[in-house]
């Protein structure tokens, strides 16, 4: 089980909480659904829980063990956006093999074509490259995947084929999945469970807004939404095809 | 207000031992949109829709060749005529931030796009300010830099760049990717407005779902070709879409089917068949090489050979 408790993380102490007692566990083989608006913390919780970002308090333990810090870490997290997530240099093959080289069924299953490996990340589509991302995520050591908005960049046919894939993956492997995403038909669809934990969380939203500008929409009443894509949540996203 | 006919975009490029490769990035593209509407160009993720807006400004890199005919208000848009309107009778609302200029205030932006479309000087303060307020953004965000915008104020403040000189028509690139409900409900709303103010909009999205909460007609492409033109109301059931594309991008939604499939666009590009031949179950032979024409159908277009 990965198991979260009474998890708390903010970027530095004079910043509010942006995730605050949260606790959360997801099963193996079990799909859990995280719905709710941007700006409320989600995609830190999963940068938390899949290691990616050191809580402040709290823990988060796999399958009864905490989290490893070093080697392949079994929570493995999608983003919105593969091309972040890879190093711009590297080839499509020189991506895949990171961790381990992906067994050919697995690339199959994804449609990865082995024209691809010798081409670079901006050669490919978004859903191209998110299959790749994937094929990368499930290693033999991967029990849990974080999947943050993963095919809301996709048009809708490659959204559901892309699903189908994981789903099946998933289900064979029994990994736990936890599918964050704004797109409440998505979950719907998706997930066995639902976790609300965001939907009341006022306070998390203004945390990244640089300083006159959080007064001012404190002011403006307009909070809520507005944390969506400033920098300091982006900058600390893997650029460089590290993975954890 | 705008016909485009027949538009074709390629690209050469030099490869491996100066070899010249061609790549095809839109085949014959057909459409219309008239004063007072949202025309929705819905497709795969990545298949060149971007391209259509940039064709239409006349701001394409310069390897690429573009074919075809694109009428504004029933003359041709030639590049000298594209420089001229730029931003005065025809705008972009671009997909991201990066458009807006990294170093210099919000609100000086705001008014540089608003001499641009031709209000005088001294009355561009008054207009960046009504856009302020009518974009629900803070008279201080006028001071801001571009950085200290979230996603949702700066999709604002990119519409109100687009809008402050009164252009004609809007050209919208994914207006709504990265936004949750709310913002992109906001945005949608914001063209919505426009088009029934008279503007002519068009709607560039994957998102099929929040195109048609707004938009009057839809235009279908895939690999580079439009396969339908549709009213939007035509989705509302299975029955009335005309071609097995936009029945089965239908289908996916997570709220209907969600059965996958993606046209692998690559190979389409290059034989000359349909788009859609590898993954459609009506197809045979003749798909797979034979373009069919684009035919009208109840009311709209398709380019199917057994629609
Ligand atoms: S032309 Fe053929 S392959 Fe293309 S959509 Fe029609 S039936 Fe399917």
């Amino acid at each position: 089980m990965l198991e979260a408790q009474q998890l708390a993380f903010r970027y530095r102490d004079e910043l509010p909480w942006i995730v605050n007692g949260i606790d959360l566990d997801i099963r193996p083989g079990e799909i859990v659904g995280l719905p709710g608006p941007s700006g409320r913390g989600k995609s830190t919780l999963a940068k938390v829980l899949g290691g990616y970002l050191l809580p402040e308090r709290g823990s988060v333990r796999v399958d009864g063990a905490p989290l490893t810090r070093s080697g392949f870490c079994p929570v493995q997290l999608l983003f919105q956006h593969p091309e972040l997530a890879v190093n711009p240099r590297w080839r499509i093959g020189e991506i895949l093999g990171e961790a381990e080289a992906p067994p050919a069924a697995l690339l199959d299953e994804l449609g990865i074509e082995s024209a691809w490996f010798e081409r670079y990340p901006h050669e490919l589509s978004g859903g191209e490259l998110q299959r790749v991302c994937l094929a990368r995520a499930i290693c033999s050591k991967t029990r849990y995947l974080l999947c943050d908005e993963m095919t809301s960049m996709l048009d809708a046919l490659t959204q559901a084929q892309i699903w189908r894939a994981i789903l099946n993956i998933v289900k064979r492997r029994n990994l736990g999945l936890l599918v964050i995403s704004h797109d409440t038909a998505l979950i719907d669809r998706l997930c066995d469970r639902v976790v609300p934990c965001f939907a009341d969380h006022p306070d998390a939203q203004i945390d990244n807004l640089p300083g006159d500008q959080k007064d001012q929409d404190r002011n403006s009443g307009e909070h809520h939404r507005e944390e969506a894509d400033i920098p300091p949540d982006s900058t600390d996203r893997p650029q460089t095809g590290i993975q954890l | 207000m705008l016909e485009i006919n027949d538009l074709s975009i390629s690209f050469s490029s030099y490869s491996f031992g100066l070899r010249k490769t061609e790549t095809c990035a839109i085949r014959s593209l057909d459409l219309t949109i008239t004063p007072g509407q949202i025309m929705a160009v819905v497709g795969q993720s990545g298949g060149g829709k971007s391209l259509l807006a940039h064709a239409l400004l006349g701001i394409l890199p310069r390897n690429a060749r573009v074919t075809g005919g694109m009428l504004f208000k029933g003359e041709p848009l030639t590049i000298k005529r594209q420089a001229a309107l730029r931003g005065r009778q025809i705008a972009l609302i671009p997909q991201s931030m990066t458009y807006l200029n990294p170093l210099v205030r919000v609100g000086n932006q705001v008014a540089q796009a608003a001499r641009l479309g031709g209000v005088p000087g001294r009355e561009s303060k008054g207009a960046v300010s009504r856009a302020f307020t009518r974009y629900r953004l803070n008279q201080k965000v006028i001071s801001c830099f571009p950085f200290q915008l979230s996603g949702g104020m700066a999709r604002r403040v990119l519409t109100a760049t687009a809008t402050v000189g009164g252009a004609e028509l809007i050209l919208a690139d994914e207006p709504t990717s990265g936004l949750d409900p709310a913002s992109s409900g906001e945005t949608l709303a914001h063209l919505r407005e426009l088009a029934d103010s008279g503007k002519a909009v068009l709607l560039i999205t994957h998102d099929i779902e929040a195109a048609l909460k707004v938009a009057d007609s839809l235009t279908v492409f895939c690999g580079g070709v439009t396969l339908e033109v549709a009213a939007a109301g035509d989705f509302s059931s299975h029955g009335v879409l005309r071609h097995p594309y936009t029945r089965a991008l239908w289908g996916a939604l997570p709220g209907n089917d969600f059965v996958g499939a993606v046209p692998a666009a690559m190979t389409i590009a290059k034989n000359g068949g349909c788009p859609f031949s590898c993954d459609c179950p009506k197809s045979d032979t003749v798909c797979n090489d034979m373009m069919p024409e684009l035919k009208r159908l109840y009311n709209g277009l398709v380019r199917c050979h057994y629609a």
